[in-house]
Order: structure tokens, then C-alpha cells, then sequence
């Protein structure tokens, strides 16, 4: 598990590095925006990350509420997780791009919207996943999963219908989008390098929260346990047991 | 029984305990009443600007006053352990749910039904538009609310922190519904465009959420 975890890890890193000098380096210049749009390498693949990320938890909590198992929970923890941190990489290095291009650093529309709602929805899971308390939590968190991810195409739908400022898809949109070869290249391995990271970080907390909730149980296990194990306690009438006076075994009173 | 045998009698003894207590209603609309007073010191609109404000601030207050009651909806049924009981019994979960989010699209329609006059009094509110379409949007944009906000309670009242959990949750959820609410209103009021895209985005909010509230409530009562 440890080879493997190094293995996947330095992966990751060369790919990263890779994706790095790609963006930076190979990547031409755009001719209007200048340098600044090097941040379109960091910005379009967190995006996309994110959005698989938040499908995955939508997928893993279906999946926990028709099997429940651990596994489909602790899944949906960390893809939620790793989908909010990616989510909100895309909410800063938008503002960040927006102002020397745009001159503003937010503005109210369609997709900036509905992406900000997306991450407030996801916040909100993550914040129920914390005060809720006991086994109910990961079935009270697969429903608000279901909830949030049904909810996305209404809030999509209902944002687009003010005025966009953002631009229309680039890659597969309509007349006069497209991207250079070099800058295809460049958003690719980007693309695979984040995956790649956020694939490392799902995996090492999806095992945290496994062995999280192994702790648990066994915490739960132990004070369920042997009579023998638990501190002598006052019973209904609030009289403490007298030490030794307990029935033994094999000895049963009439 | 059947299913709406059982939500019928539910519903009732919830209307007869609030009418009784008028825990809920009082307490709604005395919060109503506050945030009408609070926004007009804030803003101090003239005629003209209210109209366009007005959708906003109309169904902020609602929203507002409407997590009043729907963090009451459960906790009625925590003490001496009805919810439980309800639980063991073969009663189906479906029927309470029903006759919870019905019985409070009543609360939140009379607190609507009373505050209106005020609002139109304190903003000097005229529709331009078809005043009835108003109507078709309240009660939409009630059930909106409401809906979610049963299933919500549901889940919050089983966290640390109940009464904080609920908008905490809920709001996300709705901001689709909230913006259709917010910008149908404003339209009928100020005359300047037509509803109709938020009316048919509401039914569909509506529908959607309906169904799957009813698919998953079952699974959320009975968590343990």
C-alpha cells in the first residue's frame, strides 16, 4: 500500500511538473489578454475536476443508500471534500483572471453563479456532515447529496437566464471558438495532472475515513462489551451495586 | 388506513394543537413584522423604487419567517417520543410527510395572506401588472419553500445545533426557487416583463423536489 501510495504520488508530481512547463513554456502567448491567460490552465481543468468530483459523490451516495456500505460513504466524504478545495481554486482563480481582463473582479453572471451556488450547496453537505451526530449522519448526508445534485441543472438553468458575460464554451463551441494545438496540449496534461492529484487525495481520505470508522466501531464495540469491563453503576432505584454481591456464574439465585 | 387517511388525521391534529397554541403563527408574524419595519428603515424607498424592491424584500421576510415554523414542524413530536412511535407504527412515513409540508403551506399561506396588506400599507404598492398572477406565484413559491423545508427539519432536528442547521441547508437548495419567486414578482409588479419563464421554472422546481422529497423521506425518518 505504501509502494503504491509513493508510486502514484511521484506520478502525479512528474505530471505536474510536466503540465507546469507546458502551460508556461510551450503554450504561446494569447495574442489580446496577453500572459494572464495562462491561468485559463489552472482555472478549465480544476473546473472540470470539481464537477466530475461532485458526480462521483452524487453516484457513491445513491449507491450508499441502496447497498450501505462503508465503502460508497466514506467515497462520498472524500469526493465532496476534494470537489470542494477543487471548486474553490476555480472561484479564486477566476476573480484573479477576471480583473486584467475584464476589469471587474465578479460579476453576477450565469456561470460564476451557478458556480458559486454549487459550492455554497456543497459547503452546506459538508457542514451537516459535520454536526450531525451518530450512524445517522452518512444517511442524512446521501439525502442532501441528492438533493444538491438534482438541484444543480434548476440553478443552471435559472441563472442562464440573465445576461452572460462569461464566454461561451471555447472547446466544442459554436463559429470562431477553438484553441491552438499548443494550448489544447497544454489544458490536456494540466487536465490529467490535477486528476492525477485529486485522485491521490480521494484515495488517502477515502482510507481515513475508513479507518475513522473503524475506530468507531471498535470504540462502540468496547463499551458494549463484557459486563466485567464496565465501571459498577447505580441501578433504576439509585443504589449502587455492592461489590461482589453480583450473582456469579453458575451460582443462580432462585 | 390508507395514505391520505393518515395525513388527513395528522394534518388536523396539527392544525387543532396550532390553533390551540398558536405557537408558530404568533411567532412568524411577529417576525414578519419586524423585518417589514427593519427593511423599510434600511432602504426608505419612494413609490417607484419599492416596485422594483419589492419582490425581494416581500419573499426575504417570508423565507425568513417561514424557517420560524418550519424548525417547529419536528420538534412538536420529539417530546415524550411521538416520533418514534410513529416510526414502530405501520403508518406510512409518506402520509406524515404530506400532511407536514401541507399543514405548513397553511402556516406560511395565512402569514402571506396578513403580511400583504402591510407590505402594500409601509411601500405604497401598486401592480402594474396582472395582480392575480400573483397569486399563482405565491402559492408556488410557497410550496417551494415549504416542501424542502419539511424534509430539512427532518434532518436537522438529528444534529448538534438543530435550530442553526436548518437555513444552513435549506438555503443552498432554494436559491433556484428563491431567484424565480424574487424575479417573477418584480415582473408583475413593474409590468416590464413577463413571468411566465420563473412561473414554469417554479411548477418544475415544484414537481422535481415534491418527488423526490416523497422518494427519500422514508429512507431519512427511519435512519438510525
Amino acid at each position: 500500500m505504501k509502494r503504491s501510495f509513493t508510486f502514484f504520488a511521484l506520478l502525479t508530481l512528474g505530471l505536474l511538473c510536466y503540465a507546469l512547463y507546458q502551460g508556461m513554456v510551450v503554450a504561446p502567448t494569447e495574442a489580446t489578454m496577453g500572459d494572464v491567460q495562462r491561468i485559463f490552465y489552472y482555472h478549465l481543468p480544476h473546473a472540470w475536476v470539481a464537477f466530475l468530483l461532485f458526480f462521483t459523490n452524487f453516484l457513491a451516495s445513491i449507491w450508499y443508500l441502496v447497498r450501505r456500505t462503508q465503502q460508497s460513504d466514506a467515497l462520498a466524504l472524500a469526493s465532496a471534500e476534494v470537489g470542494v478545495v477543487f471548486c474553490t481554486v476555480v472561484l479564486v482563480t477566476g476573480p484573479l483572471w477576471a480583473r486584467p481582463v475584464w476589469g471587474i473582479w465578479w460579476t453576477w453572471d450565469a456561470r460564476l453563479t451557478s458556480t458559486l451556488v454549487l459550492w455554497l450547496i456543497y459547503v452546506s453537505y459538508l457542514v451537516l456532515r459535520r454536526f450531525a451526530t451518530g450512524a445517522q449522519t452518512q444517511v442524512l448526508a446521501a439525502a442532501l447529496a441528492i438533493f444538491g445534485f438534482v438541484d444543480v441543472p434548476i440553478v443552471y438553468l435559472s441563472i442562464r437566464y440573465f445576461r452572460t458575460q462569461h464566454p461561451q464554451p471555447v472547446i466544442a463551441g459554436g463559429e470562431g471558438s477553438g484553441l491552438d494545438p499548443r494550448m489544447w496540449t497544454a489544458v490536456l496534461w494540466n487536465l490529467a495532472g490535477f486528476l492525477s492529484f485529486a485522485l491521490l487525495l480521494i484515495w488517502q481520505r477515502y482510507r481515513l475515513a475508513l479507518a475513522e470508522n473503524a475506530v468507531e466501531e471498535a470504540h462502540a464495540n468496547r463499551a458494549l462489551g463484557p459486563e466485567a469491563e464496565m465501571p459498577a453503576k447505580p441501578d433504576s432505584r439509585g443504589f449502587a451495586p455492592e461489590y461482589g454481591s453480583a450473582p456469579k456464574m453458575g451460582n443462580k439465585p432462585r | 388506513m390508507t395514505v391520505m387517511a393518515v395525513a388527513r388525521r395528522t394534518l388536523a391534529k396539527d392544525l387543532r394543537l396550532e390553533w390551540r397554541a398558536k405557537d408558530a403563527v404568533n411567532s412568524m408574524l411577529f417576525f414578519a413584522l419586524l423585518v417589514v419595519v427593519i427593511f423599510s428603515f434600511s432602504f426608505d424607498p419612494t413609490a417607484e423604487e419599492s416596485r422594483r424592491i419589492a419582490g425581494g424584500l416581500v419573499w426575504v421576510a417570508f423565507l425568513f419567517a417561514a424557517v420560524v415554523a418550519l424548525n417547529q414542524t419536528w420538534a412538536r413530536e420529539l417530546r415524550n417520543q411521538v416520533l418514534d412511535a410513529y416510526r414502530v407504527s405501520p403508518a406510512p412515513a409518506v402520509s406524515l410527510f404530506l400532511a407536514k409540508a401541507v399543514g405548513n403551506f397553511i402556516l406560511v399561506s395565512v402569514l402571506e395572506a396578513l403580511m400583504t396588506p402591510l407590505f402594500i400599507v409601509f411601500y405604497n404598492l401598486r401592480s402594474v401588472g396582472p395582480a392575480y398572477q400573483l397569486l399563482v406565484i405565491a402559492v408556488l413559491g410557497t410550496w417551494a419553500l415549504v416542501v424542502n423545508g419539511t424534509f430539512f427539519a427532518a434532518i436537522s432536528i438529528r444534529t448538534r445545533s438543530r435550530e442553526i442547521m436548518l437555513p444552513l441547508i435549506l438555503f443552498p437548495i432554494s436559491i433556484p426557487a428563491l431567484l424565480a419567486m424574487v424575479d417573477a414578482t418584480t415582473s408583475v409588479l413593474t409590468g416590464e416583463a413577463s413571468p411566465r419563464f420563473w412561473m414554469q421554472l417554479l411548477a418544475v422546481y415544484d414537481v422535481v423536489f415534491t418527488t423526490v422529497c416523497l422518494a427519500l423521506f422514508d429512507t431519512v425518518i427511519n435512519a438510525e
